[in-house]
Formats: structure tokens, sequence, C-alpha cells
């Protein structure tokens, strides 16, 4: 048994001991504890790891807690029956919200909630049926294997095993195939949309998987209390859930248990503590508690949970075992030239940035596009990965047109690529990196992430991730953090990443831009040796002494339009090509 | 509803609309150039009233105490940051700017608050006294963590809306004020009368807002502003100092918000707390442009005004529900006509 799992059976014991010996009011704040850790670990995933900020969590728990309230006790149903519901309601409720603001760039998912929260507040305070300002009153006590769960210390087990239900299944979702994807959502959407992840959508599901947990954490409310009144489910209440995954640290499911249980504590402690202390009441609490927070996140500012696992143990990382491999691309069958530009047109505007532009690429050979600045390389490069779309003319590849399609079909069909300004999760291991370029062999989905069905394709993905770190020569850096790399591993990094999606083809955007002189040797040999393996490379340079001696090929832009083509030894020699180089003699 | 009702509730909606484009055009400043989403802005707006109110009372405002307490905290962490440097070569003038001033302006408000002056003098003192504010909350709260990512921010802003709140309570009591109006009357235009106060309010928020549009396009320090928002780290190659920034955008959008507290005080009732409800709406009309763009965000502000006055007459109780839920149809009109293919920072 690992020393965390010791850690782990610790707390469960500890939990499961505070019902039979704590006085009633731990009880009682054990239990709110756990309800409030429901919802926040909601919004560790959806504003700590997907970088959504929601203001509306309470809102959600509202929903779970009045569903529940009315249909048992105006129609007579049975409270699971009304959590289905609940959840139903939720789930429409934040597929609307999510489908209109997620797809758009921009700060309209705080909007929205706080909008949808405040309304909601407003709503369930002005409808009759509902009960008003006052709420409803007469809420059964839920009934589980013919336990009646009438007595606090009874609900405490109820709560704390889904809230560390909850903890587990977020734990296993943020550590795989969608979880890596969501974790790259905040840094690099861009990078992440060219492997193949659908941002908008992952960002809509953990939108929606962060209100289901608030609406059960309500509909436990609900049962707990026997009696809902909008109070709890205000904005104030909304924005302090954010508090304690803030406090606790965004980042980490554990981070949301220290949240709720410190802003729990606190808030019970400054309203008990400060009146005796001042001698009178006011609104002393909240001004020393603003402040208190201010002060912990001016020295703290990834919350409190980063800096308690400094004190734990750390675990020296397991090296990754060999596994079977992700399925592989079917070799194709066509002798034709791989990739066909066809008198490719970009125009921004009255610029004309590509210029009917032609060339061929066979297969297992290295060609550089190489030009002056502003010649139009990169956005011939944009055209081919499909970040740009092209204004006229075609693109081939295996003879297919592509030229029309989103970055994550022609990732699909088997082009990999770098990117000019380094795109690594910081944050993320090298493997974890990588493991992302592996996205589209995988097929594991949210659900079998969370209940961990997932393993075999994950030893597969990882071990596939190491042997394409291996095949670069990181391995000694498998586990470091990406942005602990200097540049030059981390462009080599890139490199893995794309391999691991098992291209046929690599794009390179500038690879030897920033690095030294024994760095650019060394990506040398890589693409050489991978040449060797019978890997295609396009490379977009303009570090003439790095590509003549790699490529096999060149073809030389200037202003948009193909200005030669040929062999590296020729193209030295052609004086036009010197002209646009060097200006005119 | 008839025509002159219409015509009634519009002039309302548009009254408050030009309150919350203030409001609005502040928070997007202050997002652009520091990424605080600056929730205490309304705690702002209602000491902006409250100090007028207690001015016309003819007793000290709660400001002054708020003043001299934040005075003497930013006094001591430019002690506490001198010494850790063992520098001491700055702190005198440290001192005088972020202790100095600010107690003399406590001072001078606190001597004349029983001097019963004329309004437009009790305004003035007014802007003063909370302008002042500004600076010293960029200082204490958001200065050492400058650099924290947008969420850190916004929580910490919360933080101080909560402090600033209580903080209200204690300063300036649990009773709301309001404020008598600047001048009286009605402009006769056919059949519809419109309030000279009304007339006021727009016009004083319009000609506010013209003066940034000159600021931020014809001075230097509008400018660097611009700079700064734009992009942060080439601003600060250039020597533009991010805290020199900061310390400007927080003392104009304070002055924003005093503008608005003191054009609102004779509208509505201003308690301690009003405030967040005041600067969520503003945030609303804010948002609506994105945080970026100001003629966005104003008309924004100007659109949420209106719902407002409107709803209010059709279903007061459900005043805000409708306010800000027709928000979400904004939002999806956003989405539909907005570009997909859009790169990340």
């Amino acid at each position: 048994m690992t020393r965390d799992r010791i850690g782990l059976v610790a707390l469960i014991a500890a939990l499961a001991c505070i019902p039979a010996f704590a006085p009633q009011f731990w009880v009682t704040l054990g239990n709110y504890i756990g309800l409030y850790s429901i919802v926040t670990l909601g919004l560790v995933l959806l504003t700590g790891v997907a970088g959504q900020t929601s203001f509306g969590q309470a809102a959600f728990v509202g929903i779970g807690a009045y569903a529940t309230a009315y249909l048992t006790t105006q129609a007579g149903a049975s409270p699971w029956f009304a959590l289905a519901i609940g959840l139903a309601i939720t789930l429409l409720v934040a597929l609307t919200l999510g489908f209109i603001t997620l797809r758009m760039k921009g700060h309209y998912l705080p909007l929205a909630t706080i909008a949808w929260g405040i309304s909601l507040y407003f709503l369930f305070g002005n409808l009759e049926f509902l009960g008003g300002h006052t709420g409803v009153t007469g809420i059964p006590a839920l009934n589980l294997l013919g336990f009646e769960l009438r007595d606090e210390r009874r609900y405490f087990y109820l709560i704390w095993t889904i809230a560390l239900a909850a903890l587990w299944a977020t734990d296993n979702l943020l550590d795989s195939r969608p979880g890596r994807a969501i974790r790259a959502l905040k840094g690099g959407l861009a990078m992440a949309e060219a492997f193949g992840v659908d941002g908008a959508r992952l960002k809509i599901i953990t939108f929606v998987y962060a209100a289901l947990l608030a609406c059960v954490s309500g509909w436990l409310y609900a049962h707990l209390q026997r009696f809902v009144n909008p109070t709890p489910f205000g904005i104030n209440q909304g924005i302090e859930y954010l508090f304690m995954a803030v406090v606790g640290g965004a980042g980490s499911v554990w981070g949301a248990v220290v949240g709720a249980t410190l802003i729990t504590l606190l808030k019970e402690v400054l309203q008990d503590v400060l009146p005796r202390v001042l001698g009178r009441t006011g609104n002393f609490e909240i001004v020393v508690f603003g402040i208190l927070m201010i002060v912990l996140l001016q020295f703290a500012r990834d919350g409190v949970w980063p800096w308690l696992a400094r004190l734990l143990p750390r675990r020296a990382p397991a090296p990754v075992p060999p596994a079977a491999s992700l399925p592989v691309r079917a070799a194709s069958a066509s002798t034709g030239p791989l990739l066909e530009v066809k008198h490719a047109r970009k125009q921004f505007g009255g610029l004309v940035a590509v210029d009917d532009l032609s060339f061929d690429l066979r297969s297992g050979e290295i060609l550089g596009l190489i030009g002056p600045n502003g010649a139009g390389k990169s956005t011939t490069f944009s055209l081919i990965s499909g970040a740009l779309p092209l204004t006229a003319g075609e693109i081939l590849f295996r003879g297919e047109s592509i030229g029309s399609r989103l970055p994550y079909e022609i990732a699909r069909r088997g082009i990999g690529r770098t990117f000019q300004h380094v795109k690594l999760i910081p944050t993320m291991s090298v493997l974890d990196n990588v493991a992302l370029g592996a996205y589209l062999r995988g097929t594991t989905g949210i659900v079998r992430a969370a209940l961990r069905l997932d393993r075999g394709e994950e030893a597969r993905t990882r071990a596939e991730a190491a042997r394409a770190i291996a095949r670069v020569g990181l391995a000694e850096h498998t586990f470091d953090a990406a942005g602990s790399l200097p540049l030059g591993k981390q462009r080599v990094a890139e490199i893995a990443r794309a391999l691991a999606a098992d291209p046929i083809l690599l794009l390179l955007d500038e690879p030897a831009a920033g690095l030294r002189y024994r760095e650019k040797q060394e990506l040398a040999a890589l693409l050489r040796a991978l040449k060797q393996q019978g890997m295609t490379i396009l490379l977009v340079e303009h570090d003439m002494d790095f590509v003549m001696g790699l490529t096999d090929r060149l073809v030389v832009m200037d202003f948009g339009e193909k200005l030669a083509e040929g062999l590296p030894t020729e193209i030295q020699g052609n004086p036009v090509v010197l002209e646009a180089y060097l200006g005119g003699v | 509803m008839n025509l002159s009702i219409a015509a009634l509730l519009t002039q309302d909606g548009i009254t408050n609309g030009a309150i919350y484009a203030l409001l609005a055009l502040a928070l997007v400043l202050v997002f652009a150039v520091t990424r605080v989403i600056w929730v205490p802005s309304g705690e702002f707006v209602a000491y902006g009233t409250l100090t007028l109110a207690g001015l016309q009372l003819g007793k000290p405002p709660g400001t002054v105490g708020l003043l001299v307490g934040m005075a003497l905290v930013a006094g001591v962490m430019e002690i506490y940051e001198a010494a850790r440097r063992r520098e001491v070569r700055h702190l005198p003038r440290a001192l005088l700017l972020w202790s100095g001033i600010p107690l003399a302006v406590a001072f001078v408000v606190w001597w004349c608050a029983p001097q019963n002056f004329t309004l437009p003098l009790q305004v003035l003192l007014t802007l003063l006294a909370v302008t002042a504010l500004g600076p010293l909350l960029y200082r204490i709260v958001y200065q050492p963590i400058a650099d924290a990512s947008v969420l850190v921010l916004l929580i910490i802003s919360v933080a101080v809306h909560l402090a600033l709140t209580g903080l209200g309570l204690w300063f300036f009591g649990a009773e709301g004020s309001r404020t008598p109006a600047f001048v009286s009357g009605s402009v006769q235009l056919g059949d519809i009368s419109i309030n000279v106060q009304s007339l006021l309010v727009v016009a004083t928020s319009v000609l506010l807002i013209v003066a940034l549009y000159g600021f931020f396009g014809r001075t230097l320090y509008g400018k660097a502003l611009r700079a700064t928002a734009v992009n942060r780290i080439g601003a600060r190659l250039t020597g533009i100092s991010p805290n020199f920034a900061g310390t400007l955008t927080f003392t104009l959008a304070a002055l924003m918000c005093a503008f608005c507290g003191v054009l609102i005080g004779p509208i509505t009732t201003i308690y301690y707390d009003s405030g967040f409800l005041v600067s969520l709406k503003g945030f609303v009309g804010a948002i609506i442009g994105g945080l970026v763009s100001y003629p966005l965000a104003a008309a924004g502000a100007l659109l949420v005004g209106l719902l407002e006055s409107f709803s209010s007459f059709w279903a007061s109780a459900f005043k805000e529900v409708i306010v800000f839920t027709l928000i979400i149809p904004v939002l999806l009109w956003r989405s539909l006509t907005a570009h997909h293919h859009e790169e990340e920072e």
C-alpha cells in the first residue's frame, strides 16, 4: 500500500468516526462541508482546470433542492424520481447556457451564469407554487434500503459517500484521455483542436458535469434540511462556491474539499468568535473575512492545497510499463505524390499572401519550404494544416482534397504538426503533453473515464507516448513539467507529440527558430533519423544553413509566389534566389 | 400603456442607463489595463452617494475614516517594502504619496464638512474623497499580485467587495440616503415633459465619456494606458510602469464611480450595500461589449437601463429576473454572429 493510499484510508476512517463520536455541532458542520465540497468539485473541473468561471452553481443547487421539494410535497413523488427530474432540468438548462456562451471566446459564461443565478433566485422568491420567499416546508426524509435517514448523523454517511464518489470520479476524469484535453483547454485551445479535441463540446460537457454535481448537492440539502427557501441559492452563495474553489486550490480535486472546509469553518469561527471579542455585533465578520481572503491569496495565490501538498511525501513517478500499440493507420496503396498543392491562393482582404502556389511532396522525402520574411511560408503552412481556409486552388493529401477541412479532420487523415511558437501545456508533464497527441487514436469518453473503465486504453496511450518520447530522445524528461525544459527540448517534445498521432506526414513550422547551434545539429540528426524510419517531412524555415544539409528538395517562396524549386545545391546557385535573399547586387 | 407613460419610462431608462454606461466604461477600463474584474466598483458608487449625503448633513462622512485607515496601511506597506529591500532612498516620496496626500485629503474633507459649503463644492469634495480611495485600493490589494491569473484577481475583487460592504456599514451606518436633486423643474417637449435632473445626468455622463475619449485619444498618459491594455509586456518595455498604469487606472475608475454615486443619489435611495446590484448592471453592460469595446459597453448599459425601467412597470416583482434573463437572447445573438475561427491568446 502506498503512502497516499494510507492517507486516504485514514481520512475515510476519520470521516466514519465523526457521526459516532463528535458532538452534534461538528456533525452538522461536516454535513455542510460535504455538500459544499460536491459543488466545489464541479467548479474545480470547470473553473480551475477548464478555465471557465461560473457564478451560477448555487442556482443549480437550487434546482436540485426545489425540484425535490416541490415534487415530494405537492405531487407525493419519490425523492429518487425527483432527483432524476432535477438532474434532467439541470441538464437542459446547462446545455442551453453552455451552447449559447461556450462556443464564443470571451467572458460570456460568467455573465450568463450571473444573469441566470440572479434570475432564478428572484424567480424562486416570486413564484407562488414554490412558496415565495417563505419557501417549502415538510419535505420528507430519505429512505435508503429501509433506513429512514431522519437523523443528521446517519445522513452524514450518505453525504460523504456521494462526496467521495464525486471526488473519485473527478480525479479519474482528470487523469484520462478527455481529462488531458480538458486540461489543455485553458492554455492551448488552438493546439488541442489541432490534435482533434473539440474544444467547445468539451467545455459544454464540463459545464454540464459541474451543474449536475451542484444539482445532486441541492437534492441532498433539501432532504437534510427538510425545508427550502431561496436564500441559499442566490448569487452570493454562487460567489462563495468560487471562493471555496480558489482558496482551496482550483487546480486539484482535493482543493475543493480543503476550500469547502476552510471557508465553512472560518465563517463559523468569525460569526461565533468576533462578536464576543469585539463586544458588539455588526458586519465585522464580513470585513475580517474579506481581509483574510485578500491576505491569503496575496501569499498563496494558487490556494491552500498546493501548499499542503508540498508537505506530503512525494512519490517518484514509476516508469511507464510497456503495453500494446494503439490502433495504427493502414498503409496507403496510392503511389502518387503524398501531398499536392495546386494553384493555392490565400487572400486577406486586398493582400494576396499566397498566389498560385503549386508543388508536390513525395513519400519519404524532406522538403524545405524557404523564403525571406513575409514570403508567405507560414500562410502556406496554415493552409495545409487547415488553420486557414483556401481562397482558391486545391490541396490534395493521398489524392483526397483537404483544402476546406478543419484542423482536426486533417490531423485525423495523418498530418501531424508543430507550432512556430511552442504550444505545450507548461504545467503538464512531457508524457501528458505527448499523450495528448494520441487523442484521436483513443475512444474513451467522459463516463468511461470517470468510472475508471479506461485503464487498458490509457496504459496503451501512455506506452505510445513514452515510445514517441524515447524516439526523439527525451526519455529522461518524461515526467518533467513541459514548461521546465529549455526551448530546444520543448520543440523536440512538440515533434514527439506530433509523432504520437501516428502521422504519415510531419509539418514542422520553423523548428530551428531560437535554437542554439548544438540544438540545431541534434534536431537535424533527429529529422534524418525519422526520415530513415519512413517519415515524410515538410519543413518551413528561413535558416538556410539548417535547411541546406538536411532537405532533399527545396521550394523557395517570395511575395507569396514560388520563386524556384530544386535540389539544395541548385537553389544555392540560383541567381533569382540570391537576389531575393540578398537584394539586388 | 400610453405614449406618455412610455416616454416617462424611456426617460427613466435612459437616465439610469447613462449612469450604468459610466460604470460600464470604468469596468472596461480597469479590466483592459489590469485584468481585474472590478466587483467593488459598486461600493465606490455607494460611497459617492453616502459621502455627499454626509456632507449635506454637515458631518464628516465615513470616507474620512476609511481614507485615514487605508493611508496608514499603505504607509506601513511602503515602510515594510523599503526595509525588505534595505533601500530607504525612495521612502519619503512614497510615504508622501501613499500616506501624506490621502491624509491631507481626509483632513480637508473633515474640516470642510461642517462649513456648509454650496452643493457644487460639496460634490467636488465628494469626488476628491472617493477618488483618493481608488489608488490606495490598488496599492494595498492589487499591486502585490498584479500578475496573478484573472480568476484569482476576480476572487480578490469579491473579497474586497465583501470587506468594503462591511466597512461601509461601519463607517456610514445602516440608514439609506438620498441626496436632493441638483436642479428641479422640467422641459416641455410637445406632449412629453422631460425632467431637467435627467437631462443633467445624461449630459454629465456624455460629457465624461467624451472627456475620457479625449484623454485616451489625445494625451500621453491616456495612450500609455491604452498601450498597456493592448500589450502589457510591450508597454513595460517602452517604459510604462505597470504599477503606474494600474494606479492611474484605479484613480480614473474611482473618479467615474464617484460621479455615478453623485448622479444616482437623487434618483434612488442608496444604502451601504446598494452598490452591488448597481455594479452588476454596469457589469452586464460591460460584458455585452465583451469587456473590450467602450461604445458597445455603453450601448449595453443603456439597454440594461431601458429593460429595467420597462420591466419595473409591467412586472415589478420580476424586474431583476427580466433584466438579467433578457441578457441571454443578447448573448445568443452575439454567439450566432461572432466569428468561430478565433485564435486564443
